[in-house]
This record gives C-alpha cells, structure tokens and sequence, in this order.
C-alpha cells in the first residue's frame, strides 16, 4: 500500500494488513488480532510437522535467493548433538527494497512470532535476529515488542536476541552475516560448509528474511493449502509478496501482491504509472542486483519467480525501481556500480578490482573522456565478475552494467561521441 | 592527523553494567565485539585507538584485530564528528528523485561545506551514504538516530532549524 497507509483493492493483503495501525505493534493489541496463536498451536506440534506445513506451502525465501523455505529448515540435522541456531536476515541494504523495515515497523510481533516458530521447526534454542545499523526505529520498535513478548513469557524455551548491524551492504550475504555477529569482519565465507553444517559459531544454522518469517504464522493458522492458493497461476511460487515500489512513480510504497501478479498493473494502476507528462523507460524488479527491463519487458513482465526470469530478470527482494525518461541510465548504471565498489568486502580481486574499475569507466564515460572499447571493456570485465567470486556481490554489479550496455547502448554511446553533455561525476 | 581526545575509560559503572547483559546473549567473548562498540561510541562519541584498546582488552582481543573490525564497518566513527551526524542516501532510487540537490542543499545551509567535513561551529557533519533502505520515502536522511523521510531540497531549512 501507499502513503497515508491504505490498500488498493487489487492487493492481497495478508502480511500488510496491520501496516500503519499502531495498536497492532504492541502484545495486546497483537493478540487480540490473533497473534501468537499460530506459535502456541506449533509449539505443541513435532518440529518435523511444523516443517512439513511450511514445506507443502511452498513458501519461498523472499530475501532474494527464493530457496524453499520448508526444504531448508528440513536441512538441519534429525538427530540433535550439537546447539542449532537460527538466524534472521534484516539487513535489508539492497537497494530499491525496503520491505522488511515497514514489517518491523508495524508488525513486529509478527517477526517475532515467526522467528520463534522457525526455531521451534529447526530445533534451536536461540535466534538473533540481524538488523541493520542504519534502522533505528524499526530496532526501538522490535526492541520494544520483544520486552514484551518476553514479559508474556510466549516463546517457551526460545530465547531470541537482536543483533545490531553497523554499516555493511554485505552482512545480508549470509555467512556474513554470520561472521559479523561472531564480531568478525564482515567477510563471507566459501561454501560448503553450508550453515546447516556449519553456520553461526559453526554450529548447524538456518537463516531466513524477514518477510519469510513474517509469512509463517499465517501458514501454520490458515493451512498450507490456503497460502497455495494464492498464486494466481503458477505453483512453483506461492503466496503473496510485498513489492517495494521506488523511483519514478507516483505513489511509491510497499505493495501486497499474489505470485504472478502483472507488474504493469502495479506500476500503473496502484503506483499511479509515472509522474505527470513522462514516460516509462527503464525498471529493475528486484532489487539492485537484478538485470535491467526495458518498458517492453516491463509491460509483459508477471510477478513470480519463473515469470520475472522469462522476461529476463530476477524476482530477488521484490524491490522495484522505476526509470522515466528524464533518467540518465549511464550515470544511474554508474552509480550502482559504485553502491557495490563502496560495499565489496575486497575478499576477491574480481570483486575488489572490477567493481572499482568498472565504476572508474563509467565516471570517465560520463566525463566525456570515454574511450571507444571501454564499452566491450565493461563487458569484459562483467564476465569476469560473474559466477568467480565467493559470493555474488560482483555479479549483482555487473548484472545491471550487462543488461543497461545491451539495452540503453545508445545512452553510452551518445557520451561517447560527444553527442551528450559530460556530466560532472562527483 | 592528531586528534585532541579527552580520554575517561568507558566500560565502568553503569556501561560496564550493560556490557555484562550483553555478554550473556553470546556464547563467547569476541561475539560482543559490534555491541561493545555501540556503547563505547555512544558514551565516547568516536571509536578512537584507546577506546579500540580498551574494547580489546574487556573483550580479551587484540587492539589490531578490534581496529580491523572497526575499519570494515561504515557506522564506527574514526574522528570525532559534530554534534549532527547527518547521513544522506545518493544510491540510484533517490538519486533520481533529486538526492544531490538535498545533500547539497543541507551542506550549504548548514555551513558543514563538504561532505564529510564538520563545520567550523563543530555542530554538523554531513556525509553521503550508500542506500539506508528507505527508497519509497526519497530522500531518507539519518539525523543522529532519528531517521527523516522524504526531505526534499525546500525542507532543508526546516531541519537545519530543528536540529541547530
């Protein structure tokens, strides 16, 4: 929904519901919605149960990867020797996503909720739960709402803590983000071990978004079968999405979607389609690491994880961000590029170097000091970015470089014959 | 650079107190290293090689190791900065909806000059910063703790005022 908090009619609203109702933020006010029903109900039921439900949902990582949640948590080990951890990815950083703080903000009992039925499932004692440096209110909030569902003493044998972030795009990889609550750098780590192995103080972890978990309670109480339902064709993605819609739109904000839902719709008939007399030209659907749409792809474009990949991008964190055509792509590719050269752990050299040099290019393109192959010398670079590293934080910079060169080649080569004002890069 | 630093040890009394609340959420040490720093740089102000040293040695780290954490980390000042800690996203969904103009803006009437700087009166310091995850309200700016949403070019003033 938009701003004043009020829900479109096409809207599947389950998890936005109590977006923008302060009452529901606190424990009574939550439990007199219903909450924590559907954690006294898990609590109560094998953990193999509890993952079987979530399992036959087909409820999807909604952090980006879209792994199926139910096979993770089944991931862990049967037999319990060693203590399991859980742990909550919201260090939402990826650009044109903003998703998980609106959760947080307004529904924590709800992350809280999850969080604890996730660990029951996954047979931990303890979750931390990572948010962000930047996100101070959303922590005042959860904060708050953990006191208090603490005081209530709902988690039964659970402890869940927060673990504050301070300032590191790449703590939302996960095994950074294990790393950076051990007090480690934020490096990811080589994998295998995968977490389920060894994860937090290596000991077998799962890791979820916020948005998944946030899903959970409602799985457990409505049944599997309801949250299938909701897709609107295709069973491999299930449920509904929150879409966080930015950029050139007239009314941005996070949007509640079924799976499968056109983007054009949500671009034009709930975000009011561009501002007054633009035009589209440009959209990335899932978060800045995603390749770039063109409006023709956009207008074609379903919302779920096979149909955003049919029209030759990704799903990731549903982060949405819209160019009009007052937009300079080379200097917003430009300046993606130089997100991920500020965030590159510096682990890898294709990642270190290539994130900076093809930064670099861009500014000198921009410049109008572009060399006629720095076009295939981005693209060079690109391919060596991707898939070579520990992590994917080089390929989600050269994911919009690609798809921007091949389909705005014309806005580059404009700079590059001079036939475009150089853009002073700061 | 040299920095004048009036040095008083952090972790006693009270903040020693909520370090060792702390240090029961983990299972070792080394784990409260982050948590550590929020409280030394809230009571210190910035994270300078003496608060690193002692941070090590309440941690049972090494001063090294905690300054190779501290450098990874964006949020962890390494100078003293002003009163106002204003942080204003540029990353591409804000940019295009006119972040420079706000971040230019808040460094001419603020008198901060350039980004980073802090300004002759010691009471702002402004920098730019990568996406803080607020695109749908452009431009987020992060004052101190308290997280301002859609300030545009023309509510620059306002917000001066306030925080002055």
């Amino acid at each position: 929904m938009g701003y004043p908090h009020k829900s479109h009619p096409k809207e599947t609203v389950v998890l936005s519901q109590y977006f923008g109702d302060a009452d529901a933020r606190t424990f009574k006010g939550w439990t007199k919605r219903g909450g924590y029903e559907a954690l006294a109900q898990s609590l109560k039921l094998d953990p193999v149960a509890v993952t079987d439900v979530v399992k036959e949902s087909g409820l999807r990582g909604r952090g980006g990867a879209g792994f199926p949640t139910g096979l993770k948590w089944s991931f862990m080990p049967k037999e319990k020797k060693r203590p399991h951890y859980l742990c909550v990815n919201a260090d939402e950083s990826e650009p044109g996503t903003f998703k998980d703080r609106e959760i947080m903000r307004w529904t924590p009992h709800a992350l809280l909720e999850g969080t604890a039925i996730a660990a029951h499932a996954i047979r931990a004692e303890v979750a931390y739960i990572y948010i962000r440096g930047e996100f101070t209110e959303p922590w005042t909030i959860m904060e708050r709402a953990l006191a208090e569902a603490n005081a209530a003493d709902v988690f039964g044998d659970i402890t869940i803590h927060l673990h504050r972030g301070a300032g590191a795009y790449i703590c939302g990889e996960e095994t950074a983000l294990m790393n950076s609550i051990e007090g480690k750098r934020g490096n990811p780590r080589i994998k295998p071990p995968f977490p389920a192995a060894a994860g937090l103080f290596g000991l077998p972890t799962t890791i979820n978004n916020v948005e998944t978990l946030a899903a959970v309670p409602h799985i457990i109480k409505r049944g599997a079968a309801w949250y299938k339902a909701l897709s609107l064709s295709n069973p491999k993605s299930t449920g509904t999405k929150l879409f966080s819609v930015c950029g050139h739109v007239q009314r941005p904000g996070n949007y509640e979607v079924t799976m499968g839902f056109p983007l054009k719709d949500l671009l034009y008939d709930m975000c009011g389609g561009p501002p007054p007399g633009r035009t589209f030209k440009a959209c990335i659907p899932g978060g800045s690491s995603v390749p770039i749409l063109t409006r023709e792809e956009t207008d074609a474009c379903l919302l779920d994880y096979e149909g955003v990949v049919a029209s030759g991008s990704m799903l990731g964190s549903g982060g949405v961000i819209v160019f009009d055509d007052s937009a300079d792509m080379v200097y917003q590719i430009m300046r993606l590029a130089r997100f991920y050269a500020h965030e590159s752990c510096a682990q890898c050299t294709q990642c270190r170097e290539g994130t900076a040099w093809t930064t670099k290019i861009m500014e000198r393109i921009l410049a109008g000091q572009g060399k006629p192959t720095d076009l295939d010398l981005l693209l060079d670079l690109s391919e060596n970015m991707t898939g070579k590293t520990i992590c994917v934080l080089s390929d989600s910079c050269a994911a919009p470089i690609v798809s921007g060169i091949k389909k705005f080649r014309g806005e580059f080569e404009a700079y590059l014959a001079g036939k475009r004002q150089p853009v002073m890069v700061g | 650079m040299t920095v004048q630093e009036d040095y008083q040890p952090v972790f006693t009394g009270r903040v020693l107190e909520e370090l060792q609340t702390v240090l029961q959420r983990y299972p070792n040490k080394q784990a409260a290293l982050l948590p550590a720093l929020w409280l030394a740089q809230r009571e210190h102000g910035w994270i300078s090689d003496r608060i690193m040293a002692e941070v090590a040695e309440v941690l049972g780290l090494t001063p090294a190791y905690v300054k190779g954490v501290v450098t990874f980390y964006t949020m962890y000042h390494q100078h003293p900065v002003g009163k106002n800690f204003v942080q204003v996203c540029t990353t591409s969904p804000c940019n295009i909806c006119g972040a420079e103009e706000v971040l230019k803006a808040l460094l001419a009437q603020s008198g901060a000059g350039d980004a980073g700087a802090t300004s002759p009166d010691g009471k702002w310091t402004i920098v730019e910063v990568e996406c803080l995850g607020a695109c749908g309200f452009a431009t987020p700016v992060l004052v101190n703790d308290d997280f301002v949403e859609n300030v545009t070019p023309d509510k620059v003033a306002d917000l001066v005022r306030k925080y002055r």
